[in-house]
Order: structure tokens, then sequence, then C-alpha cells
């Protein structure tokens, strides 16, 4: 090992929260700045992601135009992003990550650390999905990266597994990697998705989405031959298909902040964080999905942005916060970010998910056993954006006991 | 060298021709490719070494404490431990010697333990140690509550099974030992030592050794033998994510019953956290799917010794098949008269004892007329290392400096480089398939399953062997 290089701020990961974060951070005279990516190429989850919904109202985009255009914006600012250097573990003593490319092994110490390492779907074998395990077996990521990246043959018939939006992303990659899409299967009584959506896959596609139907064995040897189903009712049956996608049900990829040591959510998996994105240990925040998998990419952007504020008020001499009030939830719902309260800071909303849908729900929150706030959302559905108003923040009592959000 | 998996098998008799190239079948071609003058063919019917029970078990380098004294299979582990622990070293099988914990969990289970020390006296196995609860939750304070003692095995240890039994076949295959893939054997008949029918054509030896494990019970019918019948065993495993290999410090073993050796908390070469296997006995020979009801009852066992481990999430789930046969002991029978030897009945303990089974296996030959002729050692190899106890090649700045393709990480959760797939790509007994390539390098066997790594480790697959 060399000895440990110094910069100012080291990003790890160059998704879209690590570059706004390292394009606002080199911009404002934060020094000097890079960004760590483990992938060829830098963009996180928009490089492969092949279709719109990325950039803004009046500048739409791709998610290959997207990664881009964030790339060259930190780039431009003056940030360095190393492409094939993977962050491996914390350095014993100090604010210091190891790292290894091709260059070799390295030690890289910063004045503060940023994690923006991102979310995952799970695959197959946590799902604890029985069965065999033949080939032909994908996630949304995988998928996406073989026809888009690689322009592999995937298939020839395909299940796929949520109706989420990234399910109805993943039947479009299906077919544009000339494969049909036999089913979308979903455990929830209807589509986690816009109208719009779900009526073009099944009306333009002729895609069957199969509801209250759960996937519960994969059958084939060497090569998928079909999945068998159960509907909520008791029936099940097998759709042949030699290719099956699960979709969604995405985890933060938290390995480097759990050898950190950092306080991690038990609803989020990721580190613990309040609006000012510190986490509990000194000198490293967190930005991005890694900290709620998983948001749109602008949403992780314009947080990797905030992240950034938070780091030069750091740098600047500000001292680290108290944790913060702890903010709960309780099913359905299945978790909060930020998950952390600290009364006397600017309020940033929240995000949230629920488990199940749920018909006119209300958020209720209250510190024990004290209203602090209720509100009405439209809807709540399980792999939509819920968001919770941060107007009650100043109510917090900064001695009190945890703050429970819940439906009832 | 040569591998061959398609196309005409050689027209010339070999001396000797094993079936079944499982971990027992590379450990036999080995110890015979010690013997230049003899040509040896390991047949295999799947297209890759290594790929039934051998690669699906529970990953033990078993010292014999628990097996019955006086039996062939405790001979056979006890001498084949010896053997193997010395082989990993020089060949670079990651071995851990974490020992193992037989721990009570009530009174009738803390009464059988001294019983079970003394077993392991018998069976030469003299450094076991008799624990107390303090003692115990001191060396495994992640333990559940309620466990009374246990039996400490200094000896017990995990290894890498399928570097163990691609290191036989590749020495195997250096030292002139052919070695056919997708070979099915069909029939055998008797013209002038042995006429195998295959699925590639037909193949000529005089002296037969069947290793064929799950199916060695109708291979040797096709010879005329009804000495025992394979009943497939399946046991479910269920892979804890490395992030938990810190809550386990040893292999966590259930007190024996009657109905099987139970279920183990044990983690592994590789980082991760085994929970297996169940014991089921079935019909058929290719039920190795993983079943909700399997996967729950472990799940629940799982929670009892190791609480925290069912926070963690699963990287995966397999099941493989043991070849039980009602005997409680290896069915290694030699039938001189036939040059025909079956190595049968070869059950969970059958890595450990890979390397004694052959030095026996080959004595039966040697007596049954099988001119060995002269010794020749053959040249060491070493294998790549995918155990997490030694130097990764990420962590290796001197191998990154040669080569800078050790420092560029394809799979992430592995840590795997492109060199190390390169080299598998180019190995002596390459692999055919993605799966091949993971148990040779570990690529896409991590926690995303795929999700990062998935399709530039296809890439990478399907362009090296491309033609």
């Amino acid at each position: 090992m060399t000895a440990p290089r110094h910069v100012d701020v080291l990003v790890v990961g160059a998704g879209p929260a690590g570059l706004a974060a390292a394009a606002r951070l080199a911009a404002a005279g934060a020094g000097h700045v890079e960004v760590l990516e483990r992938e060829a190429r830098p963009g996180g989850v928009p490089r492969h992601c092949a279709h719109g919904g990325f950039g803004t109202w009046t500048h739409p985009l791709t998610g290959p135009g997207y990664a881009r255009l964030l790339t060259e914006a930190a780039e431009r600012a003056g940030a360095t992003v190393r492409t094939g250097v993977t962050a491996l573990d914390w350095a014993p003593t100090g604010p210091r990550l190891t790292a290894v490319g091709p260059g070799g092994p390295e030690s890289v110490t910063a004045r503060a650390i940023v994690l923006a390492t991102g979310a995952r779907e799970r695959p197959r074998p946590a799902r604890l999905v029985p069965g065999t395990r033949p080939a032909g077996v994908f996630t949304t990521g995988e998928l996406q990266q073989a026809v888009h990246l690689f322009g592999q043959h995937i298939g020839t018939r395909a299940v796929v597994v949520g109706a989420a939006d990234v399910s109805y992303a993943a039947a479009d990659t299906v077919r544009a990697g000339g494969a049909e899409v036999v089913a979308l299967v979903m455990e929830h009584p209807r589509a986690q998705t816009g109208r719009a959506r779900a009526g073009a896959a099944r009306l333009r596609h002729g895609v069957p989405l199969l509801t209250g139907t759960t996937v519960t064995e994969l059958l084939g040897r060497g090569r998928l031959s079909g999945v068998r189903v159960r509907h909520r009712d008791g029936r099940t049956a097998v759709l042949p298909c030699d290719t099956v996608v699960f979709t969604g049900d995405f985890v933060p990829d938290h390995e480097l902040a759990r050898r950190g040591g950092l306080t991690l959510d038990p609803g989020t998996r990721g580190p613990a964080v309040a609006g000012s994105l510190h986490t509990s240990r000194p000198g490293v925040f967190a930005a991005g999905n890694v900290l709620h998998a998983v948001e749109p990419a602008g949403t992780a952007a314009r947080e990797g942005a905030r992240a950034a504020g938070a780091v030069l008020d750091f740098l600047a001499g500000a001292p680290w916060p108290a944790p913060g009030v702890p903010v709960t939830v309780e099913p359905p719902l299945r978790w909060i970010a930020p998950n952390r309260v600290v009364p006397a800071a600017p309020p940033v909303p929240h995000v949230l998910r629920t488990g199940v849908p749920l018909h006119r729900p209300v958020l209720y929150v209250r510190q024990d056993g004290r209203l602090l706030h209720h509100e009405r959302p439209r809807t709540a559905l399980p792999d939509r954006t819920l968001t919770l108003d941060p107007r009650w923040h100043g109510r917090v009592d900064p001695e009190g006991g945890a703050v429970r959000v819940s439906t009832r | 060298m040569t591998v061959t998996a398609a196309g005409p098998l050689p027209t010339t008799p070999y001396d000797v021709a094993i079936v079944g190239a499982g971990v027992v079948g590379c450990a036999i071609a080995r110890e015979l490719a010690r013997r230049p003058r003899l040509r040896i063919a390991l047949v295999e019917a799947q297209d890759d070494v290594g790929q039934g029970t051998s690669k699906a078990n529970t990953a033990i380098l078993h010292t014999g404490f628990d097996a019955t004294p006086g039996t062939l299979e405790a001979r056979l582990v006890r001498e084949g431990y010896a053997r193997l622990g010395a082989y990993a070293a020089e060949t670079g099988i990651p071995v851990e010697r974490v020992g193992a914990l037989l721990v009570a969990w009530d009174e009738e289970q803390l009464a059988a333990l001294p019983r079970l020390a003394e077993k392991a006296e018998r069976n030469a196995c003299h450094d076991t140690a008799l624990l107390g609860p303090g003692e115990l939750y001191a060396r495994e304070p992640r333990l559940g509550p309620g466990a009374l003692g246990a039996l400490h095995i200094p000896g017990e240890s995990i290894i890498c099974p399928w570097t163990t039994t691609l290191a036989y076949a590749t020495q195997a295959v250096r030292a002139g030992a052919d070695l056919h893939l997708n070979t099915a054997v069909r029939e055998v008949s008797p013209s002038d030592g042995h006429l195998l029918t295959t699925s590639r054509g037909t193949l000529r030896a005089r002296h037969l050794v069947n290793a064929a494990g799950l199916h060695a019970d109708t291979l040797d019918r096709a010879l005329g033998h009804e000495d025992f019948t394979v009943t497939p065993r399946r046991g479910q495993l269920l892979v804890y994510d490395k992030l938990a290999r810190p809550l386990v410090r040893h292999i966590l073993l259930p007190v024996p019953t009657a109905l099987g050796k139970g279920v183990l908390v044990a983690p592994t070469v590789h980082g991760n956290v085994l929970l297996g296997p169940t014991a089921e006995d079935l019909r058929d020979k290719r039920a190795t799917g993983s079943t909700d009801d399997g996967l729950a009852a472990l799940r629940d066992k799982g929670r009892r010794v190791l609480p925290a481990l069912l926070e963690e999430e699963v990287t995966a789930v397999y099941a493989g098949l043991r070849a039980a046969t009602g005997h409680e002991d290896y069915r290694i029978t030699a039938h001189p008269g036939q040059a025909y030897v079956t190595v049968g009945g070869i059950r969970s303990t059958g890595l450990t004892a890979s390397l004694a089974i052959a030095a026996h296996v080959t004595g039966l030959l040697a007596d049954g007329g099988l001119d060995l002729g002269p010794l020749r050692e053959p040249e060491p190899v070493t294998m790549p290392n995918l155990g997490e106890a030694f130097p990764r090649p990420y962590q290796r700045p001197d191998l990154i400096a040669a080569d800078p393709e050790y420092g560029t990480l394809v799979c992430h959760c592995e840590r795997v480089s492109r060199g190390e797939i390169r080299d598998a790509l180019a190995s002596t007994v390459p692999p055919r398939s993605l799966e091949g390539l993971r148990r040779r390098t570990r690529a896409r066997a991590g926690r995303c399953q795929g999700f990062y790594c998935g399709a530039a480790v296809r890439e990478l697959f399907e362009r090296g062997t491309r033609p």
C-alpha cells in the first residue's frame, strides 16, 4: 500500500447523488473533490435506463443522457471522477478509505467523505423463492445492462415479477431485447404505477397483469422452463417461460456504511440521517438512494447537492451536530427518510413508503403520545413516493422520545 | 492435456476409465495420473467437474470424530483429513481450522456429550474438550440463549469444495489423463475389458472405476451387481450475506440423533455463513430444488442457534443430494474378476476422504491386476485463491503492479477482478457455463447476484469462450 493521499472531499459513488454533490462542492471551492466509481463509467443506475423520465420538464432526458449531463457538470466544476476504482473499507484511523483499482491498492484521507453508494434490487435468493437454480433469472439492473449496454440475447419469453414503475421499465427492456413478456405478476391487487402506463402495457402490448399472485417456484434444469404462481385464492398455475425478471424490492447498498460502524436506520437499512445528511460518524455524510431505496434520480441529485451544502459548512468549521430525535414508522408503513429530526435545523420534507396500498390514508405524527401533525396524502402505493410535510419539526421536543409516524 | 466436451471419443483403449468426475472421481484420476505409464479416462455426464454432490454440500473438512469406529469410512475420513489438509496447504485450496462446537440445548443432549467425546477418542481425535456454558458463550457470544454446554472439536475445518475438485482435475489432466465431459455412460459390456457406450460414442478400458455418485447403483447393476441402492437425500442450504460472517466463529453442530447429523451453522471460506442442510429422503435423483417448507424449517432451526443470523440477507439458496445407501459405511468393493471397482455410498464425508479413497481404490485396482508401473509425482499446481483468510488478487500490490487486470474489479460484491476471470477462461479445465465460472472465481456469487456485474461477467465469458 502506498502512503495515503489527501483530498478535501471524497465522494463514494458516481451516481446522481455523488455527481451532484461533487459538482456543487467543486464549484464552491471545496478544494480537491474526488469521486470514486467502481464501474467502468460514471452515472450510476441511469446509465442503463434507456428510457425517458430524467432531467426536467423543460429539458427531458433519457437515463444515459442524464448520466452524461451530471458527469460533465461535475468534471466541468473541477471534480475528479475516477472510474474503475473500488472503495473497499475504512482505514483503522481517520476519515480514510482503502480502495483498489488498476493502479493497485491505495488509501485516501479526506476532510469529509460523502457516501453515495446507491441501492440495488433484492435478487431471487434474498426473496427466498424456492425451486431449481436455472439460468435466465434476472433483476432489472442486470437485464437493462445486458440489453442496453451489451446488446446480449436474454431469452425469448419473460415473466416480470412486480408491477411498479421499474417493472414496466423491465417489461419495455424485455421487448427491446427482442423477447416477449408473458405476464407481469404482482401480489398487490393493482398495478403500482400510473394508469396510463399500466393501460398501455395491457392494451397496446397485450401484457397480462396477474394481481394477487406470487411466484412460488422456479422450474427447469440448466435453463428456466417456467415459474409456478399462486393466486391469493389458492389457485396455482405454471407460466412457461425461459426468463424471469425480479423487479423492485430495492435495498441500500450499505456495505461501506456498515463496515464504518455508521448507525443504520432499521426501516431504510441505510445510514440514519437528519435533513442535513450528517451520519453518526463525524466527517461522513450520506446522500441518495443509500438513504431511501429508491427514489427517482432527480431526488437523489437534489439530495447530493444538499449534502454538499452541509459539507461546505463543516469544512468551514461548523460543529458536528447531535444525532437528533429518531423518527420511526409503524406498519404498514415501512420506512421514512430522513429518519432523524433536529428541531432547530431547516426543515426538509420526508419521503416514506407503505407496505400495502392504502385508500384515503391519513398520516399521524406523534411524539410521546402527543399529536404533532396529521395530513391526508391522495394515495399511498407500495412502490411509489409518499411525502410528509416537515412543518411540525419545530414542535418536536429535542429531549423527548422517538417521533412515530403511523396511519392510525 | 486433454479436456473434451464434444465430438467422438478416442478409439484406443484406456487402461482405466473412471465414471464420474465428482470430487471422488477426480481424486482417483489424480492418484492414477501419478503413474505415467497408465492411460486414464475420466468420464463425466455433465459439462463440468464436480457438478453433483461435490458442488452442493456443507464444505467441511471433517476430523471423523463422530464416525462409527472400525468402519472403512472412519479410517478413510481420518486419513483423508490429514492428506487433504496437507494437499490444500501446498495447492492453495482455502482451508480454515475454525473448530466445531457440538452444542447441547437440553439435559439429554448434555448427557450425550461425554459419550461423543469418548467416540472421538476411539476415532483418534484426541483434542476434544467439554465446555460449560460460560466458556461456550465466551467462544460464541452471539449463540442463542439456553445452551447448556458443548463439545469442542478444534480440528474441524472449513474448505472450498469447488477448488478441491478442480485442483484434482487440473493436476490429473496436466499429468496426462483425458477428461471427457458431456459423456453420459448408457451401457457397459465386457469385451476385452470394458466397452462403454456413451452419449458421445464408445470408449474402451481395461479397468473400470465406478465413481458415479448418485448413479453408482445404476452403473453397478449394469455390471451385474445388486449390492446397494442409492436413495438421494436432499440437503437444502441457505448462504447468508458476508456481513453475517462476524456473527459466528466455529462450526456450530447440533447433537446428532438417529435421524442424522442435523442442521448446522457454519462459516464458509468464502466469508459467508451457511445454514443447513435439511435431510429429505427422495426418489428423484434430479430433485435439486429448494422448497418453501425446507427453507422455513432451516430458518426456524437457525433462529434458535444464532438469532442475529436471521436478520441478515440471504445471498444464495441451494440444494444438494447425498448418496445415501441405507448402509452405515461406504460401499467400496473390488470385483477383480471383472477388473472393476465400485466406489459407492460416498456420503457427506466424501470431500474429506477423497484423497484416501483414491489411494485405497488404486490399491484395489493393483490387487485386481492393474500394473501401475513407475511412480512420478505430478507437477504441483497452485489454484486461484477464493478464500477470505488468504490474500485475494485485489489485495496483492505485487500482482496488480505486474498486471493491472487484477486491480480491475468486475464482480464488486465478491471482489473478483477481470484478471481472475480471464485466467479461469484460459485454465486447464475451463468453465463451460457462467455457473462454472462462478465456482472458479466467485464472480456473480455475491449478494447482488448479478444486479451490478451480471451482464459484464457474461460479456467476458462469451467473449472468452467464443471460438
